[in-house]
């Protein structure tokens, strides 16, 4: 119990503020889930907070902080609903309220955030608002870091937000971890989204307030947790680990990008590459391969000693070409099989990739990489002066002119320039 | 919830009368028919005819206009729907997924608007 008073106040202001940061995702899937309606959640949520500044401020911080939010919330939530007008969906949100309320175990809140994440990133909405979404709710991100992260003006990623979360509400859209039939397809949907989120906070780098890296991170961790012994999370969480491993190296003492074979080992986290390395073993073991743990194993092999084992690599990429027939993995397929030392097979398969990935920047460096390879210099300089044209960041650019540059020094082997 | 499952497809890519394919599509429609009735989650639905016996009607400046044709020339086309009372929409895209027709065509799953019938 703390003591009235202005102490008492800022102590207050501060438990609520913890109790904010580390149980809003889940105090916020408990509701939702009851409610099946996120706004409304949040909205309930939000109120309980603004109750607690004055309720424990009058009568000391409670017990369990987590478990009294969640019993005002509910109320002001049974309050809501009984006001406004009656249909067959809030009939049936007050009855779980009132079962909720009626529970014997009230201050032990079950973890649901796995519901809630199902429901964020339901294939139903748009990748982009499931990446917002699941940022906003269960990572507790506010929407000006969010739209920061994706180079959007506020409003513009606010309306994104609430239109999704409306979306749910109105399209049905279940609070439900789904049974085994649609299991494989909705799962794939979750680790694309967190995998989306990790891909976004390596580009920008760690110097984002919330580096969105570690927030897929925390997800990946998260749902690993929930849901235990599943091969392909495990997949998901040791590429995540393996790739993330490199960060501090990706980018050269000249601000070019490199490739996991040029760039300087020492700067490798080992610790991730262990643990993401164990990770990966204890899912392969599981005999139910998926794309995420074959491509959990290229990012290993990218990293084998003393440089890649690109024979391995381009065997993982027919592998996984199987589960994903794309003509992106067909495209590593082939600078894998080049790398291995067949670079006029690997040519050959990305010239027929032309008129695919003709937009595809990466198709443009892979060609300007390949054609120098097999000799064509003439070729393989057109291609690289596209390909920097068009590179998605400075640093891309400056790696490939490094690699422009040294075409005219005479004949070597470049590596592919990015990574896989 | 109700949701209304719509059926849209191109009449030149549907198997065409009396040909084994045909027969399949048709056996298709009678085995997700009985699957619905026996969850009772059917509520409704009607196969269309073909555009070509649409008229469409609107009424501008008081005036009323009738038209021979369907309301958008669209290569797809709404042949029919189903109205399905589920819990959710995972229910309602797994029975969309049943009708033969999402293997062509496409199906559209809108949740019907709530006209609060206890209040």
């Amino acid at each position: 119990m703390t003591v009235p008073g202005p102490a008492g106040a800022i102590a207050v202001t501060r438990a609520l503020d913890r109790v904010m940061r580390d149980d809003r995702g889940r105090l916020l899937a408990v509701l939702a889930a009851g409610l099946r309606d996120l706004g409304l959640a949040e909205e309930v949520l939000q109120e309980a907070a603004v109750s607690a500044l004055s309720h424990w401020g009058r009568s000391g911080l409670p017990d369990r902080p987590a478990g009294w939010l969640l019993q005002v919330a509910r109320r002001k939530a049974i309050d809501r609903l009984r006001g406004a007008a009656r249909d067959g969906r809030k009939a049936r949100a007050l009855a779980v309220l009132a079962a909720d309320e009626a529970a014997p175990d009230r201050d032990a809140i079950p973890d649901e955030r796995l519901r809630l994440i199902f429901a964020c990133c339901h294939p139903a909405l748009e990748p982009k608002s499931r990446v917002a979404l699941t940022l906003r709710t269960v990572c507790g991100l506010g929407t000006p870091e969010i739209a920061r992260a994706f180079f959007d003006a506020e409003p513009t990623m606010g309306q994104r937000i609430s239109r999704a979360k409306a979306r749910i509400a109105a399209a049905g859209i279940p609070f439900a971890v789904p049974d085994a039939e649609a299991w494989a397809e909705r799962l794939d949907a979750v680790l694309t989204t967190v995998y989306l989120i990790f891909t976004t906070g390596y580009v920008a780098g760690p110097d984002e307030p919330r580096d969105l890296c570690r927030e897929a991170e925390f997800l990946m961790r998260l749902i690993d947790r929930l849901r235990p012994d599943d091969p392909e999370i495990e997949g998901a969480l040791a590429m995540m680990l393996l790739t993330g491993a490199r960060r501090a190296a990706r980018i050269g003492p000249d601000g070019a990008a490199l490739p996991p074979g040029e760039q300087d080992r020492g700067l490798w986290d080992g610790a991730r590459i262990a643990e993401g390395r164990t990770i990966l073993s204890r899912a392969v073991e599981r005999r139910r391969p998926g794309p995420f743990q074959i491509k959990a194993a290229i990012a290993d092999c990218q990293m084998a000693d003393p440089a890649p084992d690109w024979p391995q690599i381009a065997a993982l990429y027919g592998a996984l070409l199987r589960h994903e027939p794309t003509a992106v993995v067909r495209l590593n397929a082939a600078v894998a099989i080049a790398e291995a030392g067949d670079p006029a097979r690997g040519l050959a398969i990305v010239a027929t990739l032309g008129d695919a990935l003709s937009g595809y920047q990466p198709w443009h460096a892979a060609h300007a990489a390949l054609l120098a390879m097999t000799g064509d210099i003439t070729g393989a300089r057109a291609a690289y002066r596209h390909a920097i044209a068009t590179a998605p960041t400075p640093a891309e650019a400056r790696f490939l002119e490094r690699r422009l540059e040294a075409l005219t020094e005479g004949p070597r082997s470049p590596s592919p320039p990015s990574e896989a | 919830m109700q949701y209304m499952l719509l059926i849209y497809n191109d009449p030149a890519v549907e198997p065409a009368y009396g040909t084994p394919e045909f027969g399949e599509m048709m056996g298709g429609f009678a085995a997700a028919n009985a699957r619905m009735q026996a969850d009772g989650v059917l509520r409704g639905g009607e196969g269309l005819k073909g555009v070509e016996t649409a008229t469409s009607l609107r009424i501008r400046g008081g005036k009323v206009e009738t038209m021979d044709g369907p309301f958008a020339e669209t290569r797809e086309h709404l042949g029919g729907y189903y109205v399905v009372d589920v819990p959710d929409l995972d229910a309602a895209l797994r029975y969309a997924a049943l009708l033969p027709v999402a293997h062509f065509g496409t199906i559209e799953v809108r949740p019907l608007m709530d006209y609060n019938p206890a209040g």
